[in-house]
């Protein structure tokens, strides 16, 4: 196993080490809340000369991913950071930086969409941009979203994708948030990362080319269908990377992190910082004697389905926490909950447990153990008695 | 540098190649042919969407030999600026050797003047060494013919048609040129394709400003302006011979010079005649807009000549 | 010249194209109504038309004008209206006084 060294960090300083091992060739980035600590703290590293980084201190986030395609294009490594609104704003460009398969890796400290406007976590950022063709991974801790930063680089620019990752932490509970985080010791971290060799860039004025071409209705699809298979060709790098990762310093990533789901009979899914708190609930339920497990998924895009359903076979009733709504889906469900239930419709061989959402946390709305108990009691007594109720219910809010 | 016609036709393949779909008789292939082969450096170009990027770039055709990038709309100045970073990035670290590739970003004026401002300040505000060029044809052409703020007072455009009772665009004009000299970068300039010899010199000038610069130049379109498809370089040369469109450079935000003086100033009627567009301006009820139109290009003329101190 | 009936698997992805220039392979001579025709005995070489042709249908070598690209000239007219030459006998082709490079009916040449 590689040496690392342990310091105490908080999510936004984790992603800025972890940029500062990778050291991209630009970053361009503009600063909103919660994610602006993640690109003050590489601009110190900018200032002292730690890294070689051109640091692009463009004027909106739309700029931002603009400039990320224009560096992307011209063959190096770049990187950026946003949230919310500023997610929002570049919309166009992240759909053309997917699209034009570019392996820019975007750290997003997860808040909440406007209106109105509210600074604090959920996911309603990049579940509105789960769309756009881009790799999506959640990070629970500071150390998970420092590994994913890391890993993230390797993902997006294997020969297979090119296609742009983004790496998700809940904003100020993670971003903000100090925890004992493990760095890997530079020089391992960069022999992990290793070179970016691009085919092609548009540097080569040898070999000049065209990018970003106009497609007639001649074309389009092909090209799109292109991505939907380097997208279906994710998944196994990002195991493959995560295992590599894992000899390299004793941490596995994977699609999921399991928890006590071997005999479990009901099941809580839930992305990011609170499964964590979910975690002390299940151990507490366990103890009691319920069968209870936890599925984290660290993927979302691709989403892993058949992954999905082969983890809950056998289980009778799952929670699934969303932190953000898809409005007008049915009932007012979130994402993670409509991909699940497709999942199991597509996979589930018309098996498959009973399924309810919990929206929960909104606009950084606090979720205590006690509110993922009473989810849990719900779904115990699904289980029981096979009557689903209510297919979307709320954890938190004042009704 | 002398620019010598003879010296450049011929001597390196074109870097803008036929077979592209521009209308017959459109200024923005001249525009952009004079400045490409004015610049001797390699170069890379982003250009904005618009009639150029759609017309130059159908998949699987392509006519361009050089590097090219387009990615949207509004933002072809910061595309071409994150492509600039990167090549500054990669020479300063070795990873590539310096071949002193000069960096362009084009678009039109509906992507100049409006939807892109905000990504050409910024990239101007932070000095990244691009020459954006703007094909100025007064209104959003490609999505057919609907008005900018570059469209003059009194233009119809399918957004602000010729009525019977509103003649017309109501606003003069955005000073996008004054716009971008108040950035004080090194170099800032107007032209227009008929006088080659001042618009080829410009884009040399603007290479060799090194950092940002700025040049809009006058684009005549055949099919919303409304004129032949042989009168784009004519009804070009009218719009300066009427001092509607000064050729100007301004460095450094301080230093302005006129760079062509009408021997004898026409009336900028001479110029709206020779164009559809204005048609409606020459009837009893509407002539009163050729009047404010008048005022308004000797107003800013009078401001020129007094800022080159004239 | 590019596949234009090319499968998702064939295309170029991201929409790239790698083949610079390769419009030259695009015919847009189709577009005309009327062609260009130079007195070539009378031309001076003096590439203004070269200068202000939107089609780069102007061809030139070691600094003469050899001809029209007439696979891709679109008949826009603006190098008979900018060509400062005129003739001193008739045109060559037209038998016109006029300039060195005039304007013809595109009917009256093969393939109409």
């Amino acid at each position: 196993m590689a040496k690392s060294i342990v310091k105490a960090l908080d999510g936004a300083q984790s992603v800025a080490n972890a940029m500062r091992q990778i050291n991209p060739d630009v970053v361009a980035a503009y600063p909103i809340t919660p994610q602006t600590a993640v690109v003050q703290n590489f601009s110190q590293y900018v200032a002292d000369g730690v890294v070689d980084t051109e640091f692009v201190t463009v004027e909106s986030e739309h700029a931002a991913m603009s400039a990320c395609i224009g560096a992307s294009a011209a063959g190096g490594r770049v990187m950026t950071a946003t949230a919310s609104a500023g997610l929002a704003l570049m919309w166009e460009v992240v759909y053309v930086a997917a699209s034009m398969r570019l392996p820019i890796v975007m750290s997003v400290v997860n808040r909440a969409l406007s209106a109105p406007l509210n600074i604090h976590c959920d996911h309603s950022d990049s579940m509105g941009a789960r769309d756009a063709g881009w790799i999506q991974i959640y990070g629970e801790t500071a150390q998970e979203v420092y590994d994913n930063t890391l890993q993230a680089v390797r993902i997006a620019e294997h020969p297979d994708l090119l296609v742009p990752v983004m790496s998700m932490q809940d904003g100020f509970i993670t971003g903000h948030g100090v925890e004992r985080v493990e760095l890997l010791d530079d020089a391992e971290a960069k022999k992990f990362i290793g070179t970016y060799k691009p085919k092609h860039s548009l540097l080569d004025v040898d070999n000049p080319a065209t990018y970003g071409a106009w497609d007639f209705y001649d074309f389009y699809f092909e090209h799109k269908r292109q991505q939907t298979d380097a997208l279906s060709k994710a998944m196994p790098v990002i195991v493959q990377v995560g295992e590599e990762y894992g000899k390299l310093t004793g941490r596995k990533y994977g699609i999921f992190d399991p928890y006590e789901m071997d005999d479990a009979e009901i099941a809580i899914v839930v992305l990011s910082s609170t499964a964590g708190t979910a975690r002390t609930v299940v151990k507490a339920l366990r103890q009691k004697g319920i069968k209870i497990g936890l599925i984290k998924p660290r993927v979302f895009r691709p989403f892993p389905a058949r992954e999905f359903v082969e983890a809950l076979e056998g289980v009778k009733a799952v929670a699934v926490l969303d932190r953000s709504i898809s409005f007008g889906a049915m009932e007012g469900a979130g994402p993670l909950f409509l991909e699940l239930c497709a999942a199991l419709y597509a996979y589930g061989n018309g098996r498959g447990p009973l399924v309810v959402d919990y929206i929960f946390g909104l606009g950084g709305r606090d979720v205590i153990p006690a509110y993922i108990e009473q989810a849990a009691q719900d779904i115990l007594h699904i289980a029981e008695t096979g009557e689903r109720g209510d297919l979307v219910r709320y954890l938190g809010l004042r009704e | 540098m002398a620019i010598k016609l003879k010296e450049l036709a011929g001597k390196r393949e074109e870097r803008l190649v036929p077979g592209h779909r521009l209308c017959a008789g459109c200024a923005e292939s001249v525009i952009i042919r004079q400045i490409v082969n004015a610049i001797e450096e390699p170069i890379v170009i982003a250009t904005a969407t618009g009639c150029t990027e759609v017309a130059t770039s159908v998949f699987p055709w392509t006519s361009w030999r050089v590097p090219w990038i387009h990615s949207a709309f509004e933002n072809a100045a910061t595309t071409a600026a994150g492509a600039e970073a990167m090549y500054r990035s990669l020479v300063r670290q070795g990873k590539i050797e310096d071949k002193n590739i000069k960096f362009l970003a084009i678009g039109g004026d509906g992507a100049t003047y409006d939807i892109g401002l905000q990504w050409i300040s910024g990239t101007f505000e932070r000095g990244h060494k691009v020459i954006y060029i703007c094909l100025n044809n007064e209104a959003y052409m490609n999505t057919g013919i609907q008005r900018s703020s570059a469209t003059p007072l009194g233009a119809h455009t399918t957004t602000s048609p010729a009525g019977t009772v509103i003649p017309g665009k109501q606003q003069w004009r955005k000073p996008l040129t004054r716009i971008m000299a108040a950035h004080d970068i090194p170099y800032v300039a107007q032209a227009s394709p008929h006088r080659w010899r001042d618009l080829m010199g410009k884009a040399q000038k603007a290479v060799a400003a090194d950092g940002p610069a700025f040049i809009n130049v006058i684009s005549p379109c055949p099919r919303g302006w409304r004129h032949d498809s042989s009168m784009s370089i004519e009804v070009a040369k009218m719009a300066v011979e009427t001092c509607y469109w000064p050729l100007y450079e301004v460095r450094n935000g301080t230093e302005w010079t006129l760079n062509y003086k009408p021997k004898k100033k026409r009336p900028v009627t001479d110029w709206l005649k020779m164009q559809g567009r204005f048609r409606h301006l020459f009837t009893p009820q509407f002539e009163y807009v050729l009047d404010e139109l008048q005022a308004k290009v000797d107003e800013e003329w009078e401001r020129l000549l007094a800022l080159c101190g004239e | 010249m590019p596949n234009l009936e090319a499968t998702w698997k064939e295309a170029s992805p991201g929409g790239v194209v790698y083949e610079a220039g390769n419009s030259v392979g695009y015919i847009t001579g189709g577009w005309r109504s009327f062609r260009p025709i130079r007195d070539m005995k009378q031309c001076t070489h003096c590439m203004i038309c070269w200068v202000y042709c939107p089609d780069s249908a102007v061809v030139v070598k070691d600094g003469k004008v050899v001809g029209f690209d007439y696979d891709h000239c679109k008949g826009c007219g603006i190098c008979a209206q900018e060509c400062p030459v005129k003739v001193k006998e008739p045109h060559e082709y037209t038998g016109q006084m006029g300039k060195v490079i005039q304007m013809v009916p595109e009917t009256e040449f093969e393939g109409w």
